[in-house]
Formats: structure tokens, C-alpha cells, sequence
């Protein structure tokens, strides 16, 4: 396929590291877009403030570059406005889960159409490493110089709890299986979320001595499980390692939908 | 000076009080072609606490919308009366429910004392109806609005299958006069 | 009855005024003593193929009315003090993307929970200066309920056709009273709709203004695929680091608003002509003045009012040639004098500014205004 037709070539070079794991979401996206048949004009990506929400500038959709963590409100906004248009918001681990959290939530809550992508790299990268809700217990950060003593937030299960209707987590390793998982995501008519792990080698890998990016990408190959595989493992073998693939789909009522509905009968009175 | 009349109504919270001012004012200002505003204060709580709710009519622009110089009140509470019997006009009119004001207050103004609530549960069989009972009485003693007018309001501001009800309560109110 | 007059709330003016100016799109948060906006266009949105939603705070609401507004619709919010602090950002993020929202704020006093039930005016300040950053906003502030569902209306449209922010700031007072009102019939209306562009999606330059200083607005969805962003742009709306490009954007986005100050800025005088003591105010403050000054005039004592309709941009001009013309400005407000200084600055010492403040819950009483305005003879 022609990725290049989907993107804003004047604005390459791009921000990402070396070893970033941004670059090989962003290519699994278009693929997902392309594969689908999406008309660009009814794209619209909207992210927050971090390094992943600096995807929007690099693609030809209708793009929204919002403040840190609200990206999901601004989406529901576009998306009631204007239900016909595919809707996909793009956060980090930060963005989406700590300042975003509660917004994340409730848009799982309403089930609204909307496809969230939070790459999760354990930290902060674009202010330069600070400790996020993401980074794993002892692993250290610039604001976590003995070591991060909090406890994570499980996004699929967070958010399969609150009421999505489909939860997904990959590896930009497993980059293939990513954009199909994405396309799937896409797809679902109610919140969908992929929880994209990416790593992080300048901000997260170099203090905590994972390597280059390259090694921690092939990391993720040593950690990664299928959920098919992995519900045949204890907890103990489960520990620290990834599960990907399709972590819940189901059909709910979608809220763009169920509103639509309340009109007619609003009108009908 | 222009015509203008200022109501109080005052008691506790769950009263009815909004309700009764709502009326007032509908009635002097849509099917009487006067003008009207109403005002409220209130505490955080829906139910129980001090509540009170300002009626002003007048033939003219109405600039302050609060009352400052009392044509009438009505205080369904002893410390309602207690607060606001001093805010009275000269000659004004005093309304209160002698279930529950036992200390009448003395002052220049006319006092009227009447069960009102007592009145609500034994003629009409319901508690919740003393406030259109009081209605009743303010008309009949303000006179500034049309019987007619306050039917048609009562009408358009109660609940849907409770209007005959409160029509029946302030038919009640007026011939306590 | 006639038709179209009714017996409103200010809040359910504000609802009326917004559905007439076609808003179909309102996001907000309950917060007293707001809460009837929100409760009148849940209800009356869906009646006319509008759309209602409770979001899970204030922040997210404000989110919410840009995304809606940049998909097309026109849009709305409403809360009250510590709802208003919260939407601070996003309402900054409103102005430096230039995309048209109403933000309604019912004030309570404060600061922090402060007094929910009860009037105050002291947010005036934090309504022109409340997100950071250098910025374009526009304040509009009622006295009446018919002037509520007129200025909403106009809020809509200096919104849409100058593309900034507008803060409909009311009082509880104002929010809460219900009055007659006779609405005008809607084709009597002007409705302002944002201006789109008229040349090919290529060829868009999203912030690049003609003369008007406003750029035309694509919506999304219509072709048109372009960039926003919170960061400062350049015209084609990415982020740019140039002095010389931000210096263009952010001095465009500061000034855009000068060009059009005398159909912004409103104000009404009473009795100014022959006027020795002024009185300059707003919002329900300005009724207890004009009660104050009815009954000054009956004693035969000159005073006359300026009542702001336009808190921002600040009618200084005006001000200031009152203050030339007058001893004494006196101004009623329920703060601690935030309009006062501005008066102040606005007069540059060619009147005394007496300050009536009044930060307690009650609203001002006349008579504290007339025994004020005899204090000046």
C-alpha cells in the first residue's frame, strides 16, 4: 500500500527518538485506515499533549491537537456533532491515564464511538522522563530517583470495567498483529481502545538500563503472550509479561446511536 | 407614583412558597397584563430550612427585583413572621398560619391569623395544599389580582390531574374571609 | 396571551436565547446557580435535533463545546465559580484556535465553594484574565431577563463572526428572577453564522486573515482537512518556534478584536445628558442604581448612569468622557471593587471613583446607593 498518500510529508522529519515506537503505531494505523477504505475527509484525529499526541501533524485527516489529557471530551464533542465522522484520539500512558483518567473512564462509560490508541511507554517522555501511572513498581524516572512506588493502572481491565466494547493491547513488535488489532478497534461501532506498548529508549530505557530502542523492541518478543496462550498460564507465569491481542469485544448500545434515538422520540412528542 | 406592590412569602423549605410566587407573579403579569417579577432566596437543602420567595406587581418598569418595602407577608413559620414583620410597610398586611406562629408580632399593620395548614388537611384532605389555601387569602386581601387571573395561573403551574384540587383549595382560602 | 410572552427565569432565557440563535450542541456540569441552562437544553435540544450531554466535569465540558463548534455546530456551556476556574484552560485553547464557543457563568460568591445560592459579581476579572496567556475574549453582562435572551443570542454571534470566546457573565440575581418577557419572533432575528472559506481545500491557509483579521473557518468533515492546535501556529496552523511568525499570530490574535470595538462595546446611559453625579455599573447592581437614581432625581439631585453591557473589552472611552463630564462616579458592584479600578484607570483622575461594594450575599440595597449619591452632592 501507499502510505504516503495518508501522510503530511511537509511536516518529516518527525519528533520521535530513535528507537521510538510512535513511528511503527503510526504505520499500523494507515494500514488499518487504508485496509478499511476510510475517506480522509471523514477522519479526524485528536490527541492531548505528549509525545503520541504528536501524531495528528504527521497524517492528512482532520487533525485536533488538544490540551494534556483531554482529548477524549474534545472527540465526544466532534463526535456528537458529527456522528458520521470516524473519530480516533491518540494519547500516551501520561496523557490518558493520570490528568485523562477520568475522562477515559466515563467515555468507556458511554460506549461512545470512539477508538482511543494509547501508546504506553512507562513515563513522560516529551518532558523528559518524569514517572507515570505506567511505569512499573522500582522502575526509575526523573521524578522517581528511588525507584516508582506506585502501583499501575491496569488500562483494558480499568476500562473493560467501565463498560467498553472492545479492548485490545499490543507490541510495536508484533507490528502486523497491531494493525489489525487497530483495524478491528476501528471498526467496532461503540469505544474501542489499543493499548500500544511502545518503548521509550531515551527517556525510559536509558535510565533504567533496557538497552537500545532496537533491544527493547525485541524485548517485547521475550515478554509478549497471546490472550489465547495466556489463559492457560498462572499469575506467576504471567508476571511482567505482556498479553496481546483481543482482550474483550461484545456488542453494547453505542451513545451516539442511543442519543439519535432520543431525538426521534424527543420530536415525535 | 406608579402602582406597586410588593409580596413576601416565607416559611420553610417544601412549603410551596416558589410555587405560590410563581403563581402570583404569572397571574398579574400573563392573564392580568400587569408587570411582574419573583424572586427567591434559598439554602443549599431542597427541603426544611428558611425559604422565601418576593413578588413584585406593578404598572411600570420593575428595577429592584427584591421587596424593601412590604405590602404584604405571609409567614407560614414563627421564625419567619419573627425575621420579617419589622420589613412591613406602614398599614401593611401580616398573613400567618397559627399551627405554627404562636407569638403573634405587634407592629403597625394588620395581622391575620388563620390554621392554614390545619384548614388544608381537614376541608381538603391534604397537607400539601395550605400554600394555595394562602393563596386564597392573598388575593382576597392584596385585591391587586384578578380571581380569574390566579385560577388561570393555578391552572398552568400545578401538577398535571391536581388542578381542581388546588382551585378547590384556594376557593377555600378566599371564603376564610 | 400573546405570543412569545412569558413569565422566565434569566437561566431559561439563556436556553432560549441559545436554541434561537441555533445552538444545537451544549455540554456542561451541574453547578448551582446554573444548573436550569443545563436542565432547560436537555430537555429542548433533542426536541429540535440538538444534542445535550452531562460530561463527567467542567474541564471535559469545555473540551467538549470546542469539538462540537469545530465539527460545525454552534455550541454552549454554562456553570458558575469554581466550575468557571476549571474551564479556564480549555477556554484559553478556544481563543488561541479562534474556534466560536458561549461560555455562560451565573457567579456565585466567592472565592473557592463560597456562597452558591447567593448573588455576587466577582468574577469579572477572572472572566477577562481567568486562562493564561495574553488573549482575545468578549464579556457580555445582563441586567434583565429579556436583555438575557438578547445577549445570548449576541454572544453567538460576535462569537462566530469575530471567532473568540464570549463569557455571557450573569449574576444569581439575574439568573434566578423571573420577569414578563415578550420574545421577538425569530425571523425578526439577525443570527451571525462564521464565515467559511470560499477558495479550494489546497489552497486553505486555516489562520490567514484578509483585512477582516477574522480567517475564514473550515468545519471538519467538509473537506477542508487541516491542523489545530493549542501551540502557537502560523497560518497554516502548525506549531511554530519563528519570532517573526509569532509575533504575526499572537499580535493579529491580540488586536483582532480592536477593529470591530465600537460594535462590541455596549453601554447604556440614562439620564447622562444632564448628569453631575455619575453612577457606572452592571448586572443586577445596575437595577438597585437605577432605583437609587429614580429616587435621587425625584429629590432633584443630577445623577446619571452608564450601565456596562460590555464588561470586555471595558468601554474606556466612554468612561472616560463621563468622568469629564461629572464630580463623581460612583460604582456599585458586588466585589471588592474590580470594575472600580477600571473605572479608575479609565477616568485618569478627571472624576472621583467611589466604590459600593458589597461582598456579603445580599445584593446592594438602594438606598445604600442613594445615600451614597447624596454623600457626593
Amino acid at each position: 500500500m501507499d502510505y504516503l498518500q495518508y501522510l503530511r510529508l511537509d511536516k518529516f522529519p518527525h519528533i520521535w527518538c530513535a528507537g521510538c515506537g510512535d513511528g511503527i503505531a503510526l504505520k499500523a494505523i494507515l494500514r488499518a485506515v487504508h485496509n478499511i477504505g476510510w475517506e480522509k475527509d471523514n477522519i479526524a484525529m485528536v490527541s492531548g499533549i505528549g509525545c503520541s499526541s504528536r501524531t495528528p501533524g504527521y497524517v492528512d485527516f482532520n487533525t485536533l491537537h488538544t490540551t494534556h489529557g483531554r482529548a477524549i471530551p474534545f472527540a465526544t464533542g466532534l463526535k456528537m456533532a458529527r456522528p458520521e465522522m470516524n473519530v480516533i484520539v491518540v494519547s500516551g500512558d501520561g496523557d490518558a491515564t493520570a490528568i485523562g483518567g477520568n475522562h477515559l473512564i466515563h467515555a468507556a462509560r458511554r460506549n461512545i464511538d470512539l477508538t482511543v490508541l494509547i501508546y504506553n511507554n512507562h513515563i513522560y517522555g516529551m518532558t523528559g522522563g518524569q514517572v507515570s501511572p505506567e511505569t512499573p513498581m522500582g522502575d526509575f524516572a526523573t521524578t522517581a530517583p528511588y525507584g516508582a512506588m506506585e502501583n499501575n493502572f491496569d488500562i483494558s481491565g480499568l476500562t473493560i470495567a467501565a463498560g467498553a466494547s472492545f479492548v485490545a493491547r499490543c507490541t510495536v513488535y508484533h507490528a502486523n498483529l497491531l494493525g489489525k488489532l487497530i483495524e478491528k478497534a476501528l471498526s467496532k461501532k461503540g469505544f474501542s481502545l489499543v493499548e500500544v506498548m511502545s518503548p521509550c529508549p531515551t527517556a525510559y530505557g536509558k535510565i533504567n538500563k533496557k538497552g537500545t530502542g532496537n533491544e527493547m523492541i525485541l524485548n517485547q518478543k521475550q515478554l509478549a503472550v497471546r490472550v489465547e496462550r495466556a489463559k492457560t498460564m498462572s499469575p506467576e507465569e504471567l508476571k511482567n509479561k505482556i498479553i496481546i491481542g483481543t482482550i474483550i469485544d461484545r456488542e453494547l448500545p453505542e451513545y451516539v446511536n442511543t442519543y439519535e434515538k432520543i431525538i426521534s422520540q424527543a420530536q415525535r412528542r | 407614583m406608579s402602582f406597586h406592590y410588593e409580596i413576601r412569602l416565607s416559611g420553610a423549605g417544601g412549603q410551596g412558597l416558589i410555587l405560590v410566587g410563581k403563581i402570583l407573579a404569572e397571574a398579574a403579569a400573563i392573564y392580568d397584563d400587569k408587570n411582574a417579577t419573583q424572586s427567591q432566596s434559598y439554602g443549599p437543602e431542597a427541603r426544611g430550612g428558611a425559604s422565601r420567595s418576593e413578588v413584585i406587581i406593578s404598572d411600570g418598569d420593575i428595577d429592584y427585583p427584591k421587596a424593601t418595602n412590604i405590602d404584604l407577608l405571609l409567614a407560614m413559620t414563627q421564625e419567619a413572621v419573627d425575621k420579617y414583620a419589622n420589613d412591613i410597610k406602614p398599614d401593611g398586611v401580616i398573613i400567618v398560619d397559627s399551627g405554627f406562629v404562636k407569638n403573634n408580632p405587634k407592629g403597625d399593620f394588620k395581622l391575620y391569623s388563620f390554621p392554614i395548614t390545619e384548614i388544608a388537611e381537614e376541608k381538603i384532605g391534604k397537607k400539601l395544599v395550605a400554600n394555595i389555601i394562602a393563596l386564597g387569602v392573598i388575593e382576597k386581601l392584596s385585591g391587586i389580582i384578578s380571581e380569574e387571573a390566579i385560577i388561570n395561573a393555578i391552572r398552568a403551574r400545578v401538577p398535571k390531574g391536581t388542578e381542581e384540587i388546588n382551585i378547590k383549595a384556594f376557593k377555600q382560602g378566599r371564603d376564610l374571609l | 396571551m400573546k405570543p412569545r410572552t412569558y413569565m422566565m427565569q434569566g437561566n431559561v432565557a439563556v436556553a432560549e436565547g441559545a436554541i434561537d440563535a441555533g445552538c444545537r450542541f451544549f455540554a456542561g456540569y451541574p453547578i448551582t446557580p446554573s444548573s436550569e441552562i443545563g436542565e432547560t437544553l436537555s430537555k429542548r435540544l433533542p426536541e429540535i435535533g440538538g444534542k445535550f450531554i452531562q460530561m463527567e466535569d467542567e474541564i471535559s465540558a469545555m473540551g467538549a463545546v470546542i469539538g462540537a463548534s469545530l465539527g460545525g455546530v454552534k455550541s454552549l456551556t454554562a456553570t458558575s465559580g469554581p466550575g468557571f476556574s476549571l474551564k479556564q484552560e480549555n477556554i484559553g485553547y478556544a481563543s488561541i484556535t479562534e474556534v466560536p464557543v458561549v461560555i455562560v457563568n451565573v457567579m456565585r460568591g466567592g472565592p473557592s465553594t463560597g456562597l452558591p445560592t447567593l448573588p455576587s459579581q466577582s468574577d469579572v476579572m477572572q472572566a477577562r484574565w481567568g486562562t493564561h496567556g495574553d488573549h482575545p475574549i468578549i464579556v457580555l453582562t445582563p441586567a434583565t431577563v429579556r436583555e438575557t435572551y438578547d445577549m445570548t443570542i449576541q454572544a453567538f454571534n460576535m462569537s462566530e463572526k469575530y471567532r473568540v470566546p464570549v463569557i455571557l457573565l450573569m449574576d444569581e440575581i439575574i439568573g434566578h428572577v423571573y420577569e414578563k418577557v415578550t420574545l421577538p419572533n425569530i425571523d425578526e432575528l439577525t443570527i451571525i453564522n462564521r464565515k467559511k472559506p470560499t477558495c479550494s481545500a489546497q489552497e486553505y491557509l486555516p489562520y490567514i486573515a484578509d483585512e477582516t483579521l477574522i480567517p475564514p473557518m473550515a468545519n471538519f468533515g467538509e473537506g477542508y482537512r487541516y491542523h489545530v492546535t493549542g501551540l502557537v501556529h502560523d497560518e497554516t496552523g502548525f506549531p511554530t518556534n519563528k519570532t517573526d511568525q509569532i509575533e504575526v499570530m499572537l499580535n493579529r490574535l491580540n488586536s483582532k478584536l480592536d477593529k470591530y470595538s465600537d460594535e462590541i462595546i455596549q453601554y447604556e446611559d440614562t439620564f447622562t445628558e444632564d448628569a453631575k453625579i455619575g453612577i457606572v455599573t452592571y448586572g443586577s447592581s445596575a437595577r438597585s442604581s437605577k432605583n437609587a437614581m429614580r429616587k435621587a432625581r425625584e429629590q432633584g439631585i443630577p445623577v446619571g448612569m452608564i450601565r456596562i453591557q460590555t464588561l470586555w473589552p471595558f468601554p474606556t472611552e466612554r468612561i472616560y468622557e463621563f468622568g469629564r463630564q461629572v464630580s463623581h462616579i460612583i460604582v456599585p458592584e458586588l466585589n471588592l471593587g474590580q470594575i472600580a479600578h477600571e473605572v479608575e484607570h479609565a477616568v485618569k483622575g478627571a472624576a472621583e471613583v467611589v466604590p459600593v461594594n458589597k461582598i456579603n450575599g445580599d445584593p446592594i440595597h438602594p438606598e445604600e446607593v442613594l445615600l451614597k449619591i447624596k454623600e457626593c452632592i
